[in-house]
């Protein structure tokens, strides 16, 4: 009898929690998904009346689309960067002994871990400005690059080890060469893995903030994430309308990658595999 | 009779070679491999921070007569900020976060996610899990704003739901604000290591301690806590790391109001970027990078043990 009691009052526990949690993971998104659809948007999450009438604000407004366009632009640059020579580093090392490797890695690890783009800031920000890198995108690129390659590589170089070699082996019998061993064999291989890491770059790329808002200056150079920001720091009344459809086309993409590399590859969790 | 043994053990040593390099690549080509990422990363990557010893060591600026001619001044940055109140309350700010937020908020909102839900219905429990992961992977500037509207003094959903009318969340409790925040931001990590850390629990052993009257909490103490002791120790050093370099509640509180909550990624940026004193800054991102490396090394550490 008393053990049914503190069952019942354990199964109401568990539900107030769930209730608890719920509520508190929805509440900052409720806003993000009805205030596109509002007629009157405001800061208050609302049932709406579903209207597209907010999307029209966003097509007129010049930085939005572009900015968007922006994002793409870095987001395929440093993902199409770090995908090539991760694959091509993390393989070499995978595959032939080269003194200090194991080092390499080790090394590679620890900075990658340690200098962040916040803690990196002053540094980077001062050899852009003396390579005359400042308001360029391609700026952007590479230091996003640099700073994504050693996780790539580590993860990468994990999953080459994985991979059987039997297959590389016996195109090396029928006398195909290196290359085309790597072009034939391996990177159809290591397919997952190169996704896996395509999508990881883009989406760090696709939300960084901090490194194109002090490397860029001109508004119609910027991503996404920085005009965003623009939108709700910069000149009086913030327009809800333009903010919450931009917020929205803005995280969709991250969501959508997230949800195909989960279906596909089955990766629910990787170690780090975002920071 | 030599001569065979002989061969075959250069065979033995091919074969042992050629299941190294079974794409026959060469040294020398992986090395070619192997550079352009090393080139980049040397770049972008080691060569600024070894830089930041340097600027940390002069009084570096934008701008002005030590622009054109910065001078050698030791460790006057260093001195400066360690005796400045700025930077010392910087200092304790980012302590009250990386606890508040990250060893104590996602730790405990994660465990609780990943242990309380796993009798749940399953389609409750994968509304909660996909909510947790959508905070975590929704672009910074977008749920810097979402909190933004939601904290809002007059037309915010919170104070709505309260009924606390003019209540402004983000003036009169900043840390609090950034701390709940970031504890909402990033608690699926936690979720998911924690995840993958109790289903390795075997069955039995909890069986066992139900049967003995263990429940609740003295379940977790004493059967949960000590089969996933280095998940917890991985999980504490992992998102401390992260919280500490995290720049997102610049984009809520820009460090305000006042600098009650400027946290050292804020103040470097407002002292080095936005005020041009990159000098200082330096010597405050080169204290960071230090404590980052206590932190990684740590890890590293841990890694090691558990490998071996």
């Amino acid at each position: 009898m008393n053990s049914t009691v503190r069952d019942t009052l354990g199964l109401i526990g568990r539900y107030v929690l769930v209730g608890f949690l719920l509520v508190f993971f929805a509440l900052p998104l409720l806003w993000m998904l009805a205030t596109p659809f509002d007629s009157t948007p405001s800061l208050r999450a609302e049932v709406p009346d579903l209207t597209l009438d907010n999307f029209k604000v966003l097509l007129d407004n010049p930085f939005a689309l572009r900015s968007l366009l922006n994002s793409v632009v870095l987001a395929a640059g440093a993902a199409f960067l770090v995908l090539t020579f991760a694959a091509l580093a993390s393989y070499a090392l995978s595959r032939v002994r080269i003194p200090g490797r194991d080092a390499l890695l080790y090394a590679l690890l620890l900075l990658s871990s340690i200098v962040t783009g916040t803690a990196a800031m002053v540094p980077t920000f001062l050899l852009m400005f003396e390579l005359g890198l400042i308001d360029s995108q391609l700026g952007v690129i590479l230091v996003l690059t640099g700073g994504l390659l050693p996780a790539a590589i580590f993860i990468l170089k994990d999953f080459m080890d994985s991979t059987p070699r039997s297959y590389e082996e016996s195109a090396r019998v029928f006398g195909a060469s290196p290359l085309q061993v790597l072009g034939h064999v391996v990177i159809p291989i290591a397919r997952p893995g190169l996704a896996t890491i395509a999508v990881w770059s883009v989406v760090q790329v696709w939300g960084n903030f901090l490194i194109p808002f002090i490397l860029l200056r001109s508004p119609d150079k910027s991503p996404a994430a920085v005009v965003m920001y623009t939108f709700y720091t910069e000149g009086g009344q913030a327009d809800l309308s333009l903010i919450s459809t931009f917020s929205l086309l803005f995280s969709l993409p991250v969501v959508a990658m997230y949800l195909f590399v989960s279906r596909r590859y089955g990766f629910r969790f990787h170690g780090g595999i975002k920071r | 009779m030599t001569l065979a043994t002989s061969s075959s053990k250069e065979d033995a040593r091919r074969i042992a070679r050629s299941d190294e390099d079974a794409a026959g690549l060469g040294r020398g080509r992986a090395i070619g491999f192997v550079a352009p990422a090393l080139f980049l990363i040397t770049v972008f990557l080691v060569f600024p921070a070894l830089w930041t010893l340097y600027l940390g060591v002069t009084n570096y600026r934008l701008t002005g007569i030590a622009a054109a001619d910065p001078q050698f001044v030791g460790l006057d940055n260093y001195l400066s900020a360690l005796t400045d109140e700025r930077f010392r309350s910087s200092l304790y700010l980012t302590l009250m976060f990386v606890l508040g937020s990250a060893v104590i908020g996602q730790s405990a909102l994660g465990f609780t996610v990943a242990w309380f839900l796993r009798p749940v219905r399953k389609g409750v429990k994968v509304t909660v899990e996909a909510l947790v992961l959508l905070a975590w992977i929704i672009p910074s500037s977008v749920v810097a704003f979402l909190w933004i509207a939601m904290l809002d003094r007059s037309g915010g959903t919170l104070n709505t739901l309260l009924g606390t009318t003019g209540e402004a969340w983000l003036l009169e409790h900043p840390m609090l604000s950034i701390i709940v925040f970031n504890a909402w931001r990033g608690a699926a990590f936690s979720m998911l290591l924690f995840s993958s850390a109790l289903a390795t629990i075997p069955p039995s052993q909890l069986e066992t301690a139900r049967m003995a009257g263990a429940r609740g909490w003295a379940q977790i103490r004493d059967v949960v806590f000590p089969n996933i002791r280095g998940h917890v120790l991985t999980n504490t050093l992992l998102i401390s790391l992260w919280t500490f370099n995290d720049f997102t509640p610049y984009l809520i509180t820009a460090g305000g109001p006042n600098r009650e909550s400027e946290i050292l990624p804020v103040y470097i940026y407002q002292v080095a970027i936005n005020d041009g004193g990159l000098g200082q800054g330096a010597a405050v991102s080169l204290i960071m990078i230090v404590i980052n490396l206590v932190i990684a090394l740590f890890y590293l550490r841990l890694l090691r043990e558990r490998r071996s």
